[in-house]
This record gives structure tokens, sequence and C-alpha cells, in this order.
């Protein structure tokens, strides 16, 4: 739970946990994963229990059971509604099947879904959302309709779908008029950004690629020291004499530091390789998030000049005295009110995509150090426990040697 | 390691072009392709039974191989001094072990076991150099295409047999097989040190220059390993060896057709058991059957092992020595553990490879993320991020580092297991010279047998007849001839059996006490490795916690 632990300068509403303080505070957690159903159907459930003194929720603790797609649906609404915020990014969707039921998945899975829905409840925009008080709280079956009604297109609004279809309009009228480039913002340090956040995923994919061999080496180091400790020890158990036993010691030691690896790379996964990912996911997000700023620069420039030449129209009209005034009138107004909205919107965006960045940087500084530490911390455990157990075994080799030695 | 100290200065200058910094983590020292190719190109060779150093003498790795960071500091002063600053001298941890290490293994290269002849300042050293391509003047059916590569051997000792100190001689890959062959058939019952393999190249993957040097080092550690065999170090062979210069005056190891014609003139002795003209020379008898010069031994021997099978009947002479038949199985089991172990050894040389290489990647990349965050910086917080990801990133390539000498010392260490599976082969040889002699022991028992009562019957048919048989009686003389003969040639043959026991007896002592001094120290050596480097490792990693305390969850 990162309510209560968020240091962002975004003016989130969060506070010391203390129960006896009136501020306000929501803090989520994602629990429990439970194997539900069979073959080809099965899936996962989680616990989301929530935890709050605010006064839209129903109680001060409320439990309910979701699913994956359930998490799916709020990101699709919170994506949809709150354009130019960086939406917090999910774990992935479809998994290598032979995996999507080992404990490891699952524990990463449920681990990217509880800091989902607690950066999304830590947002101070993102946690008024509507949605969210639904996912949060409402019962399975008023769940499971919402979810489904999603995915009809009817569910969309009609401005959505004209919009749609004005899009595509725009589209194939950009090629005919052999427009190819789309329109583009013409922002120097907007260019920046963009090209900053492209150059940025390749650099921790890469990052997060090698962080996810370095936790398969682990592993396999792990393995080798065990079997190598095995081998040892029967060579061992066939000497039976004070060389016998030293080998039978080193065996033991071999198997017990197998242990300790496996244990790290666990650890590893979950606390260095998981947030890198974490982190590609982000600039995933903020890459979707300005495709959007692109779609809504695009319509506001549309509409703009749709507008210019309406006005062009009425005009003609207008010394023609056209009986037709009026209704271009009104068209014109319409119009304009239009694209005024859309100029708002495209605004509203750039004006979050400025706050959001901030944010961003200063989160990912914050969860990166953490991933750091921990990485750091989980090799340095590693390496002393490795060190003592070989330390602890040379007293014993010297005295086996040396009593071999006095006869 | 140079070309490793090369690339990590290169990496140290943050503003390196990425190829250089692609350098880093792709480069290997130059232990790891030797180690790599050697895995590949020769499926017969062991990967651990190569040195991981070129340099002929290994003792002094050790000590070299922990100098060279410092050697680097002098190299490029103007490098970020954060990365140069991990190159420290060497710590408490590391002069435990390299001095535990230096002293198992001598000046020599030999490992130092002392010898009960108790002259320990008796010295021999051998030394293989100089790979020189010449060409093969004979049996070229291909005029100008044959040709071998000859090898510069220098020795420095101070044995009297050899009445000089120094001297070197060229010799040739042949002139190694000659040596072996000559000395398994001198010192049988003796755990003679296996020679070198003699194919060869693993197909299309290596280059001539690879397959001589491998052959080189190969050739060299076989030298030694003879050198420190307390008997055969003093062996004639092995000085004609190591001394005569020109052609190498040993017998050399003749084909079966020569020895087929060799052996035409003395079939008919053996055919008709008879000794015509000279007597058969006896030293030859005790000597194993080999060969076309014995073929009709050979057929009497199979036919004799055979029989020991086959019959229900034991053998005249057999293997009673009930404390060597235990030894045996012993060795044997022991053998087999053995190769599972150096198999696992294998594995995990190889793991600790990787996570050595995959840690040092993981390191890179986080560089060229510092340097991109730092370059395309507008916030402060990038700025710290940026920072932090170069301490993980320094550390990183600190422990990749560390987990390649790690491996190097390791690798060293755990070739001692592929050492004594070689050892195993050598016990079985010797083992197999002592069935042999004792087969032919038994060989000649029974044919002494059969010679006798051939000589009763015709003594018993001769007699029936009033005045004596003058054919049967001229035939008894020739036969007891025979037995005189064949008596002589079984003592000869008891003696030798009785020798190779002895040597067989001596070679386990020594074998049990070296290979208990030498698993000892392997598994010290190991163990103090393993430690120490873990505690370097764990000094890194305590440095960038220590450094990142800030973020962790303690510190709420």
């Amino acid at each position: 739970m990162i309510a209560t632990q968020q240091r962002t300068q975004s003016g989130s509403t969060q506070s010391p946990r203390s129960p006896s303080a009136q501020a306000p505070f929501l803090s989520v957690s994602v629990t429990e994963p439970v194997k539900l159903g069979n073959g080809v159907q099965a899936y996962v459930s989680y616990r989301v229990i929530t935890k709050t003194n605010l006064p839209d929720y129903q109680g001060p603790e409320k439990i309910v059971i979701r699913r994956y797609s359930d998490f799916v649906w709020l990101r699709d609404r919170l994506f949809e509604k709150y354009k130019g915020i960086f939406i917090p990014p999910l774990p992935e969707k479809s998994a290598v099947e032979k995996f999507r039921f080992t404990a490891e998945f699952i524990e990463m899975r449920r681990q990217g879904l509880d800091l989902f829905v607690n950066r999304v409840a830590a947002h101070h925009e993102l946690q008024q959302s509507e949605d969210l008080k639904i996912f949060l709280q409402a019962d399975e079956d008023t769940m499971e309709r919402a979810r489904s009604q999603e995915a009809s297109i009817f569910k969309r609004r009609p401005s959505d779908l004209m919009q749609m279809f004005k899009d595509v309009q725009a589209k194939v009228s950009d090629v005919v008029l052999g427009k190819e480039k789309p329109v583009e913002e013409s922002n120097p340090e907007y260019e920046k950004l963009k090209h900053y956040i492209f150059e940025l995923e390749n650099h921790l994919a890469e990052a997060q690629k090698h962080a996810y061999r370095l936790v398969k080496r682990h592993k396999e180091l792990g393995q080798s020291l065990s079997d190598f400790g095995k081998a040892v020890k029967l060579l061992g158990a066939n000497e039976g004499n004070a060389l016998g036993k030293a080998f039978s010691e080193v065996g033991g030691k071999s198997e017990m530091i197998s242990f300790k690896l496996q244990e790290e790379a666990h650890n590893l996964l979950m606390n260095f390789e998981e947030p890198s990912k974490d982190y590609v996911r982000a600039v995933q997000s903020i890459k979707a998030t300005i495709v959007e700023r692109g779609n809504a620069f695009r319509h506001q420039c549309e509409l703009a000049e749709s507008v210019k030449l309406k006005e062009i129209n009425l005009d003609k009209l207008m010394l023609m005295r056209s009986d037709r005034v009026g209704e271009a009138e009104i068209e014109y107004q319409e119009l304009k009110a239009e694209s005024e909205e859309a100029t708002k919107r495209f605004e509203k965006i750039v004006h979050s995509m400025n706050e959001e960045i901030v944010r961003f940087q200063d989160q990912k500084t914050l969860d990166m150090g953490l991933a750091f530490h921990e990485f750091a911390k989980g090799q340095a455990r590693l390496a002393n426990s490795v060190a003592s157990a070989w330390r602890s075994l040379i007293p014993k080799l010297d005295s086996m040697s040396n009593t071999r030695n006095s006869h | 390691m140079m070309e490793g100290e090369a690339a990590a200065a290169a990496a140290a200058q943050l503003f390196e072009s990425p190829e250089q910094m692609d350098s880093l983590a792709l480069d290997e020292p130059s232990t790891a392709p030797t180690d790599r190719s050697n895995a590949r190109s020769d499926p017969a060779a062991h990967p651990l039974s190569q040195s991981s150093s070129p340099r002929p003498s290994p003792g002094y790795d050790d000590a070299i191989v922990l100098s060279s960071p410092s050697s680097t500091r002098s190299r490029s002063p103007k490098s970020d001094s954060s990365f140069n600053s991990f190159l420290e001298p060497p710590s408490y941890a590391e002069a435990i072990f390299t001095s535990f290490d230096s002293s198992n293994v001598d000046a020599n290269g030999n490992s130092s076991h002392n010898s009960q002849s108790g002259s320990s300042s008796e010295f021999l050293r051998i030394s293989v150099s100089d790979p020189h391509k010449e060409q093969d003047l004979s049996n070229s059916l291909v005029p100008g295409g044959n040709y071998y590569y000859t090898y510069l051997i220098t020795t420095r000792t101070n044995f009297p047999e050899f009445g000089g100190t120094e001297f070197s001689v060229r010799r040739r890959f042949k002139d190694v097989v000659t040596l072996a062959d000559r000395l398994a058939e001198s010192y049988r019952g003796f755990f003679i040190p296996l020679r070198p393999d003699k194919n060869v190249v693993e197909g299309q993957m290596m280059q001539k220059h690879e397959f001589v040097e491998q052959r080189r080092i190969a050739l060299e550690k076989y030298l030694k390993n003879l050198a420190s065999h307390p008997v055969i170090k003093k062996s004639d062979e092995l000085r004609v060896f190591l001394q005569i210069q020109g052609k190498l005056p040993l017998p050399k190891t003749t084909d079966v057709a020569s020895r087929m014609l060799d052996g035409a003139v003395k079939l008919p002795k053996q055919i008709f058991g008879e000794s015509v003209g000279g007597a058969v020379d006896i030293s030859e008898v005790s000597q194993p059957a080999k060969g076309g010069r014995d073929l009709f031994r050979i057929f009497k021997e199979l036919k004799q092992s055979v029989a020991n099978d086959w019959s229900g009947v034991k053998p005249a002479v057999v293997e009673e020595d009930k404390e060597f038949l235990e030894k045996r199985d012993r060795l044997q089991n022991f053998e087999h553990q053995l190769t599972d172990v150096s198999q696992q050894a294998e594995v995990l040389v190889k793991a600790q490879q990787d996570i050595g290489e995959t840690m040092g990647e993981l390191g890179l990349a986080f560089v060229k993320l510092t340097k991109f965050e730092t370059e395309e910086a507008l916030y402060e917080s990038q700025r710290v991020r940026a920072g932090d990801m170069k301490n993980i990133a320094t550390a990183a390539v600190k422990a990749s580092r560390l987990y390649r000498e790690l491996n190097s010392q390791t690798v060293k260490h755990l070739d001692k297991l592929h050492d004594y599976l070689g050892m195993m082969i050598a016990v079985n040889n010797a083992f197999s010279d002592r069935s042999s002699a004792l087969l032919t022991v038994q060989t000649l028992i029974s044919e002494l047998s059969s010679l006798n009562s051939r000589i009763e019957k015709l003594e018993v048919a001769s007699s029936k007849i009033f005045g004596g048989d003058r054919s049967r009686m001229r035939k008894i003389e020739e036969l007891k001839e025979t037995v005189r003969l064949t008596e002589d040639a079984k003592s000869c043959a008891v003696r030798e059996y009785e020798r190779i026991k002895d040597n067989n007896k001596n070679e386990l002592e020594r074998l049990d006490k070296e290979m208990n001094d030498d698993f000892f120290s392997m598994l010290k050596g190991f163990v103090v490795n393993q430690a120490g480097y873990a505690e370097k490792m764990a000094d890194v990693w305590e440095k960038v916690a220590e450094e990142t305390i800030v973020y962790g969850k303690e510190s709420l």
C-alpha cells in the first residue's frame, strides 16, 4: 500500500495513517489470489480490501472480489476519461499459457495489480473517479455487468461515435488531399519530450531484459551448486576417511548455498526486475497519452479549419442575403462551440501532461531508488551469507587435514 | 586480462562511443575465449583440462591476475575516477588466498609433493615454446604439401644424470608419442601420466594457431607431469628426449606390417616349437605380446584367457591379493563418482561465467541509461536518478569482474578433478599391465603342462617298444629342451609379474598420499576462493545499499 507513502508534489491529499486523524485517506490492498474454475476457463480472483474515511465510500472498510479483467475495465475507463494523465500501467495481459498459474507469475501479477490500484487511489484527480468507486465497492454482479457492457459498442455515447467517424473521414481526406504527414504540434520542447520518451523506452527495455536474465542466472547457479554438492557428497561417502568427510562437508555447504541463491532469485524478480518492468510499462502508458494528445491536437486543428470555412460560408450567405443564413448561423455557433471545446480539451491535456511529467520523473526516481536499494541489499545479503557459509568450513577442513597428517 | 583492462578504462569514460561501451560487456579477457575454444575444439579434451592462462607457469598466475588491476591506474589519467576507484589494491581477503594458492603450486608449475626421496633441492623444470612450422620431406606424396610443427623444449635442472644445467631441443609430436610408448614398455605397473591426445581439430571452429597453442600447453603439462613422477623423472627415456639433439634416439613405434616381416623370421621357431639356431630371446617373452612379431604368442595368450574365463577350473596362478582387489574396486567407484563431480564442476563453472556476463551486461545497460538521463535531464529528479543508476552500474560492473576472476580461480582448483580422471586411466593401464603379465605367466604354465604331458605320453609309448624308439626318443629330447627354455621363460615372466605387482603397490601408496594432499588443498582452495570473492562482492553491494538507503522502506 503506497497511499500513505506518497512523496510527490502533486498535492495529493495523503496523510499519516493514524486512525485518529481526521485527514482523508484511501488505501487499498490486493491480496489472496485464488484460482477458480477449470481448464480453459480457469482464472484467478483477488481480494480487494479498501480502507477509507472518505464520505463517498460505503463505510470504513470494504472487501470485494475482483479478477484481472475487472482491473482492465477500470484502466480502460480511466484512460478514456482522463486524457493527459499518465494512467498507471497494468501487468501484462496475456502470458505464456504454461506459466499463467505458477505461484511466481500469480505473485508478480498480484503485486502489479496492487501497485496499479494504489497509484490510482493516490492520484489527486484519478481518485475522484466514479469508476474507481464502482471498482472498489460494487458487488460482483454489478461489476460483471459493467464489465460486459464495456465490451459492447452501444455503450459509447453518440458523440463518441460521431467523433470516430469523423476521424476516419479526416484520415481519408488527408490521404485524398495528399497530406502525407499528419498535423503535428510545432513545439520544440514537446518534440524533445517525445524523443526522450521513445528513447527511454528502448534503454529501459534493455535494462529490464538483462534484469530478467540475471534472475535466471541466479536460478541456474543455484541449481548447478546443488547438483555439484550432491555429486561431491557421493564422492565423500565413497572415500570414508578424513578426505571423505571433507568432501561431504563441502558438498553439504554447496547445497545449502544453492537455496540462498534461489531465494535471492525470487527477491531479485519481485523487487528489482518487476519494478524495472513497471518502469517500462509506465513509459508505454506515456506513449499512449502522447497519441491521445496528438489526436486531440489534430481534432482541434480540424475543427478550427472547419470553423474558418463555416465562417467564410456564413459571410458569403450573409452577403447574398440568403434565407439559409439563420440555419448557417446556428451551425456556425455549434461548430464554434465544438471547436472551443476541442481546444479546451487539448489545452487541458497539455496542462495535465506538464504536471504529470514532473510527477512521473519524481516518482520514478523514488521507485527506482527503492528498487536499486533492494537489489543492492539482496546481493549484499546473499554475498554475506555465502561468504560466512564457506568461511565456517575452513577451520573444519584445517582440522580434518591436521588429523590426517598426524598419523 | 589486458583487453579487459582497456575496456574497463573505456567504460570509465562515460561519454565514449557506444561501440566501446558495448565492448565492455562483450569483450572477454584473454582467458575466457581460450576456455571456450578449448571446449569447442577438442571434444576429447575436457574444458577444464587446459590451463586458463597461456602463460607457461600457472603458479604465478594468481599473483598476476590479482596485481593487474593496480597496473591500470597509470593508464588512463583522465578517466572518470569513480570507475577507477573500484580497482582497489588487493584486500586482506585477497592476500590470504593468494598466498595459499601459490604455496600449493610451486614455481615448477608442479604440485609440490614432498617426495619421500627427500631431495627437495633437486629440480627439473621444463617449458615448451616457440612452435615452428617445418617441411615434411619424407613420404610426401603431395610435393611441398606436408608439414609439421616442432616445439622448443627447454630444460633447467640440477639432476646429476643430465650432466648439464640448461639445454634445449626441438621435438615434434611424433617424438612425444614415441617417448610415451617407450615409457609404457619400460615402466609397466607404474601410473604413467597420459600423453596428450593425437587427434585433433574440431571442424571449422579452430584455427591452426589455436590448435598449435593448445598442443603446446598440453605438451608442457605432460612433460611437467613426467618430471614430477618420482621414478619416471629419472628415466633414461625422458633424459634422452629432453637432452639429445637432433633425431630422437628411441626406437619408434613401428607399424604391424614391418613387424610382420620382423616376426616372419622368428615365426618358424614359434610354429614348430623348436629352437632353430639361437635361443629365443627370454626377455622378449616377458614383454607383452604385441604387433605382428608375436602373432603366435597372441593366439596362445588369447586361448589361455578364454580358457580362464570359460573353464570352471581356476588357472594355476590367480590374482589372490585381496587387498589389491579391494583397492581396485574402491578406485573404480571413486572414478565413477569423480566423473560425476567433474561434469557438475563443468556446469558450475559455466553458470558462474554466465552470471558474471549477465551482471556485466546489466551494468552496461545502466551505464547507457545514466548517460542518456544525464544528457536529457530537464529535472533535478532525473539527475538524482542518473546518479543512482551510475552507482548501480558501477557495482554491477565490479561484481561482473569479480565473478570472472572467481571463475578463473575456480577453474584452476577444479582442474584437479580432471587431472585425477586422467590419473585413473593411468592407474587402469598399470592394472592391465599387471593382468597381462599374469596372463603371460598363466600361458607359460599351461604350455609347460601340455609339453610335459606330451613328453609323458611319448615316454609311455616309447617304453612299449623293446629297445626304445629312436624317433620318439629324439622327439622327447627336443621337447625336454623346449621345456627347459619354457621354464626359464616362465621364471622370467613370474619375476616380471612380481615386479609389476610391486610397482602397483608402491604407486598405490603414492597415489593415496598425493590424492589426499591434492584434494584437501583443492577443497580448501575452492572454499577460500568462494568465501573471499563473496566477501568482496558483499563490500561492493553494501556500499550501494548505503548510497541508496534514503529510498529504503527502513528509512520511513
